[in-house]
């Protein structure tokens, strides 16, 4: 085995990685601050992917497109916080859980009524297609585009929570929402903002892969599971946890694939289960954190 | 969570999901006898809701248009044919329950239907214990064979070996290398053995075997090493989706330069889903298109009977499937004169149809319809005069019963 095959097989895990980021910082933002699991997160990203492919016919622009659709899908979920979330403040954490499980069913099966439940075609901006050399071997271009979003994405985000007042805000927010409130800051808006940001970062994973993938009904199912891995290696509610597990679990993937192909999707939960027992909150999760 | 079901389910998970059938006494009870007069009633059960639900609506179109056009025809002197429709939700437990009760409730004469292999099985599993005539329309061929085969047991689609075997015939040069892309579970090791049968005579090199887990979204991890194979050909065999997520993948590395991509059936609606420069020279087999109607009498009239019914809509490769299966069942009815079963079975053992793509025919030891297999190319989008013009035909393999596993591979006894 050349050393040319395991570098590009190691940089396409971090292209794989790089979807599974944005899915998993939504998840892990929305646990960290509001203590909801998401169980919806997988649909948002399917539902982002159609409103891509919905603005990319209105506009014929890939461009509009990707700004357009996580703000529209963004708004969606201020008003699924705001309507169907807000409520179940204070209950006990199946609540949410449930909710959102029965939420992702209503969505996936809006979207098979507005759609149809085949797949629709999503072409890769013609900018972006082919591949590109990369020194250690030709790689797909519009892969290359995607971990170039990411790391903007994240580098933005870094910013807005370490140098702006509202990230001061939303880092004490997630500590101890009790003192915020003392403060006189209202946590119901931020917790509103977060989870649209949350959902936001779904979508725009969703419009990201959609050229990558087929737009499908059911493309938010699989993915889910693998952002849950990702956010349990990270360490729940642990951003940087998030944006580590993500390359790792891309990386993992790749290379177990490389000598045992069939063994790709295990090595996942083999390695999630490896981090748990070393380190049972995850590698960046503090200990009750969240709960 | 639907797709896990299409995923190979072991036999015992099976018997275990079908064990609330099996618990009402059912399985090994005598036969009932099914009155000989009243509508003929057609029990379908197709997975309309889940990812195959496109399929599984226009094998029903198709299906009724085969009822229509028998009970215009007058039916079987006055006596007609009715569909009864069920949702299998591609899970074989639901179909299991769903066959049943079409059995013994809705007094069903015949089950036609199940696309997926395990559904398939569990459906073939009440037919039998039943003593209905079952014709599959399912791609795997499993029930086929002695284990699980009984005289009850008809097979209307193509099976692996038919598809996989025409593609390789006409695709596989000798000398050339190849390298195979995999879905891991029946449907992926069924088509891939079926192309190495073939291939090993026509002397091709494979070189090298890829496994993907089925539904896996991103096939990024299996690239690097399928570039690294250098292969003139590389054979991806899954189905659905994995089949247009995959080959969208494998031309975005830019491997569909280098290779050429093969498959051993090129699905209509999973072209429709992405586009045509995706696909673009993608070689795979078909039970059907539309687009042999210039040639073939009885496709043409098929589509025309077809576009009439449906506001100018063309029949899709799966949907056919419905027709031909239901059309040649009506046709044998027609022929033993009623529904009682044994005659039924003597009817469509004996039975030459041609009904939409030539000549077919059940072949006596395992029941599997012998016809004609087309390998066809995807079209580039500025070929394409509509679009419905997807695919132009490279080559007709005429239906021959030697292009088949030998009723002795199956397990039968000699005949």
């Amino acid at each position: 085995m050349d050393l040319q095959l395991i570098s590009l097989q190691l940089f396409s895990g971090i292209a794989l990685g790089a979807i599974l980021i944005m899915l998993a910082l939504g998840l892990s933002i929305i646990f960290g601050i509001l203590g909801v699991v998401n169980f919806a997160h997988g649909s948002f990203f399917m539902v982002g992917a159609y409103a891509g492919v919905f603005f990319l016919g209105y506009t014929g622009n890939f461009w509009w497109a990707l700004l357009l659709a996580p703000l529209v899908v963004g708004v969606l979920g201020l008003g699924v916080e705001r309507l169907l979330i807000r409520p179940l403040y204070g209950r006990p954490v199946d609540d949410p859980i449930l909710l959102t499980f029965g939420l992702s069913y209503v969505l996936v099966e809006g979207v098979r009524i507005l759609f149809g439940t085949d797949g629709v075609p999503f072409d890769t901006p013609a900018a972006l297609r082919g591949v590109t050399n990369i020194g250690i071997g030709y790689f797909p271009t519009y892969r290359l585009f995607v971990i170039g979003v990411v790391a903007v994405v994240l580098v933005a985000l870094w910013l807005v929570l370490e140098k702006t007042k509202v990230g001061l805000i939303v880092r004490a927010g997630a500590r101890d929402p009790q003192i915020m409130r003392v403060l006189g800051v209202d946590i119901q808006k931020l917790w509103l903002v977060v989870f649209g940001i949350g959902i936001g970062l779904a979508a725009l994973g969703g419009v990201l892969a959609a050229p990558m993938r087929t737009v499908n009904p059911e493309m938010g199912n699989f993915v889910l599971s693998e952002a849950f891995v990702v956010t349990v290696i990270g360490g729940m509610g642990s951003l940087l946890g998030s944006v580590v597990a993500g390359l790792l679990v891309g990386i993992v993937v790749n290379m177990t694939s490389l000598v045992a192909p069939e063994m790709a999707t295990i090595a996942m939960f083999a390695f999630m289960a490896l981090v748990l027992l070393v380190r049972p909150h995850g590698l960046f999760g503090k200990p009750g954190f969240g709960t | 969570m639907t797709q896990t079901t299409k995923q190979g389910l072991s036999r015992r998970s099976l018997i275990k999901g079908t064990a609330s059938v099996a618990a009402l006494g059912v399985l090994g009870a005598p036969r009932i006898a099914r009155a000989d007069e009243g509508p003929i009633k057609i029990g379908f059960p197709v997975p309309i809701t889940g990812p195959f639900g496109a399929e599984a609506k226009d094998q029903v179109k198709s299906a009724e248009l085969a009822v229509k056009q028998f009970n215009a025809a007058g039916g079987l002197n006055g006596r007609l044919a009715e569909l009864l429709v069920r949702d299998d939700k591609l899970n074989p437990g639901e179909a299991a329950t769903r066959t049943l009760e079409l059995i013994e409730k809705d007094k069903a004469h015949f089950i036609v239907g199940a696309l997926s292999s395990a559904v398939q099985l569990s459906v073939n599993e009440v037919t039998r214990a039943r003593g209905v005539i079952y014709i599959s329309i399912s791609q795997s061929d499993t029930i086929n064979e002695a284990k699980d085969f009984s005289r009850f047991t008809f097979h209307e689609a193509l099976n692996p070996q038919m598809t996989a075997g025409a593609v390789a015939r006409h695709a596989f040069k000798k000398g050339q290398k190849v390298a195979y892309l995999a879905a891991d579970y029946a449907y992926g090791h069924e088509m891939l053995a079926a192309f190495k049968r073939t291939a090993a005579p026509i002397g091709v090199e494979t070189v090298g075997e890829v496994l993907h887990p089925f539904g896996a979204p991103d096939y990024s991890a299996f690239m690097p090493r399928l570039m690294s194979m250098k292969a003139d050909i590389l054979c991806i065999c899954n189905f659905g989706r994995d089949q247009a997520n995959s080959i969208k993948q494998a031309v975005d590395f830019g491997l569909k330069g280098p290779s050429k991509i093969v498959v051993p059936v090129l699905l209509h609606n999973q072209r429709l889903a992405s586009s045509p420069d995706v696909f673009e020279g993608v070689v795979g087999g078909a039970n059907y298109y539309w687009g042999i109607e210039d040639h073939n009498a009885s496709a043409k009239t098929f589509n025309d009977a077809f576009r009439a019914a449906y506001n100018g809509a063309i029949p899709t490769d799966y949907g056919t499937y419905g027709y031909t299966a239901v059309r040649s069942l009506l046709m044998a009815v027609k022929e033993a004169g009623g529904t009682d079963t044994d005659k039924v079975i003597t009817a469509l053992e004996g039975l030459k149809y041609d009904v939409a793509k030539g000549p077919q025919s059940y072949r006596k030891c395992d029941h599997q319809s012998v016809q004609s297999v087309f390998v066809i190319e995807s079209k580039k989008k500025s070929e394409m005069k509509t679009d419905a013009d997807l695919f132009k035909v490279l080559a007709t393999e005429a239906g021959d019963p030697a292009t088949l596993r030998s009723c002795e591979q199956l397990g039968h006894k000699p005949s």
